[in-house]
């Protein structure tokens, strides 16, 4: 009985995981790097979790969108522009382009939409290699400033720290939201039946773009928090590899499941620096966890927790009655 | 005017006929039955009809409009649900989300749906039919948990649950027990007499026969008889049909 929500399923992993993203800010300098790094993928994997988890429209394109909010920053800021304004502006940019390759969606899917979309993220680091005037190419944009308000710098890594997780906020909230929302509903049903879902009103078109667009606009605003984070970015940061981590984040937490980019991400970023001691041998043992994990967790990490929950933890009372009239 | 017309309606397929100048009109409160061999047209009528396929000729009218090559999505906001052959539910959310789902997208504009609640009328409808349907104790189970009669009776529950003026069912009664086809026909007529309008592909021509007032026979993807069972039932041309000459 997988599907049966009492409070405490519904609620306590979530609490649990937030906690575990306030913990770096009591941590030395290069773990709270490392909890900074969790920060900016988990947002940009909660975008993806939308378009490939909720909507089930595969994107490989979601480094590039990262490319946009970093991109956006580093280009304008030296203007004399805001960050605020230069995270709103990547956002937005990244909002249309996932518009647009939400295009190729209405007509391909599967492994086929994979290839555009990874033909999307090739272009775009092709772009920002070629347009050096613009991006610095190869040699990227140093110097990346964080924001500063006057009365408040945000500087130290831990005050950084603290002004993304003022942004995961909004960013977690609104997913919640939309989760949760008739568009959540809407998304899951393309994912489900594409069939029944048009027959039953449902504008594959609308959604799919919006799924697109939507999942494409956190992976900006990740970008965006990305840049000055490092304080340096060049286009190797935003290839296929990058894409490829955000896609195992979503899929190792529990594809469409709102906690999954958490676990996801704390997994994909903190275990490969906690097996860093091993060596050489460090990716390979990466590797064969992550393929155990799905060989044992085909519904992700999140999963483990469902077991738990089907064993260990009686349903509410309302769902006792409903099984007992099943029965 | 009739409550849907369709009006010389074909569909080539590779420049063969699948469906070959059919026409048809459908009054408010009837129960109209389409029957024929396999593979005479009958699930691509209802296809073209509602915006699953695009038909090559003809038109359909519906509550005086003309929706001929309106996408699916749009028909159905018009006010014509369908049933698919095979059961067609969504497997991994719950009976009452598929419910839910099957009413959302009929009313109100796609950012409403993003910033405001669902109506609590939706959540009441969605219960009232389920219990109606004698599946109202399963709505917080997958819907893939069901058995295939339990999804059968949730598919046709999501097909009524947005009031829509006609309801297309493309055999409702396939791979159907016979306590479960006593149980689907007893709705259909019930509902019937409420006033709704049925339009039924049926294979079960003992059911049929019983169930409609009015029945059209498609044979090669042609319109080859029409009339009360009786009347259909003597036609010589439907008994070629169905067993050859």
């Amino acid at each position: 009985m997988t599907d049966v929500q009492s409070p405490i399923r519904r609620f306590l992993p979530l609490l649990i995981l937030c906690g575990l993203l306030i913990l770096p800010l009591g941590l030395e300098q290069y773990k709270l790097f490392v909890g900074s790094l969790v920060l900016v993928y988990l947002i940009a994997a909660i975008g993806l979790n939308l378009t490939l988890g909720y909507a089930g429209q595969i994107s490989l394109a979601h480094a590039a969108f990262l490319a946009f909010g970093a991109y956006s920053v580093g280009i304008l800021q030296p203007h004399g522009v805001p960050f605020e304004l230069c995270l709103f502006i990547g956002a937005t940019i990244s909002f249309f382009f996932g518009l647009l390759i939400g295009f190729p969606a209405l007509r391909v899917k599967h492994h086929f939409l994979a290839m555009v979309t990874i033909g999307f993220t090739i272009i775009v680091f092709l772009s920002l290699r070629n347009l050096e005037n613009f991006t610095g190419g190869s040699f990227g944009i140093p110097g990346i400033d964080r924001p500063d308000w006057g009365f408040i710098s945000f500087d130290s890594d831990r005050a950084y720290y603290i002004y993304m997780m003022i942004w995961a906020i909004p960013v977690l909230a609104s997913a919640y939201w939309i989760k949760n929302s008739r568009w959540g509903r809407a998304f899951k049903s393309i994912r489900e039946n594409e069939l029944r879902a048009a027959a039953l009103g449902v504008s594959l078109r609308n959604y799919k773009l919006m799924a697109f667009a939507i999942g494409a606009a956190y992976a900006g605003i990740a970008g965006a928090l990305f840049a000055p984070l490092l304080g340096y970015i060049d286009p190797s940061a935003f290839y296929i590899e990058r894409t490829i981590q955000f896609l195992l984040i979503v899929v190792i937490g529990g594809l469409g499941r709102f906690e999954g980019p958490i676990i996801g991400s704390i997994v994909v970023v903190v275990l490969p620096e906690a097996l860093r001691a091993s060596q050489s041998l460090f990716m390979i043992i990466f590797a064969v966890c992550i393929m155990l994990i799905m060989l044992f967790m085909p519904k992700g990490l999140i999963g483990l927790w469902d077991l738990f929950v089907a064993k260990f933890i009686p349903p509410s009372t309302e769902t006792k009655a409903d099984l007992r009239s099943a029965e | 005017m009739a409550l849907l017309e369709v009006e010389s309606l074909s569909k080539h397929f590779f420049g063969y006929p699948a469906l070959d100048n059919v026409s048809l009109k459908v009054e408010e409160g009837e129960l109209l039955g389409i029957i024929g061999p396999n593979g005479s047209g009958k699930t691509t009528l209802f296809n073209c009809v509602s915006g699953v396929l695009d038909p090559s000729g003809g038109h359909v009218r519906f509550q005086g409009e003309d929706i001929t090559g309106f996408s699916a999505d749009k028909v159905f906001q018009r006010g014509l649900a369908r049933t698919f052959q095979l059961i067609q539910v969504f497997p991994d959310m719950t009976v009452l989300e598929n419910m839910l789902m099957a009413a959302q997208e009929r009313e109100g504009t796609m950012i409403g749906r993003l910033l405001s609640r669902e109506p609590k009328s939706a959540r009441e409808r969605a219960h009232e039919l389920l219990d109606y349907l004698c599946i109202d104790f399963l709505h917080l189970n997958l819907a893939s948990n069901l058995s295939y009669g339990q999804q059968k009776l949730l598919d046709f529950g999501m097909a009524l649950m947005s009031k829509p003026d006609v309801i297309l069912l493309d055999e409702p009664l396939a791979g159907v027990n016979p306590t479960m086809i006593q149980n689907m026909v007893g709705h259909i007529k019930d509902l019937n007499a409420k006033g709704n309008t049925f339009i039924v592909i049926e294979h079960n021509m003992e059911v049929v026969m019983s169930l409609c007032q009015r029945i059209i026979v498609l044979s090669q993807g042609q319109q080859i008889a029409e009339g009360s069972p009786d009347e259909v039932a003597e036609n010589p041309l439907v008994l070629d049909a169905y067993f050859g000459r």
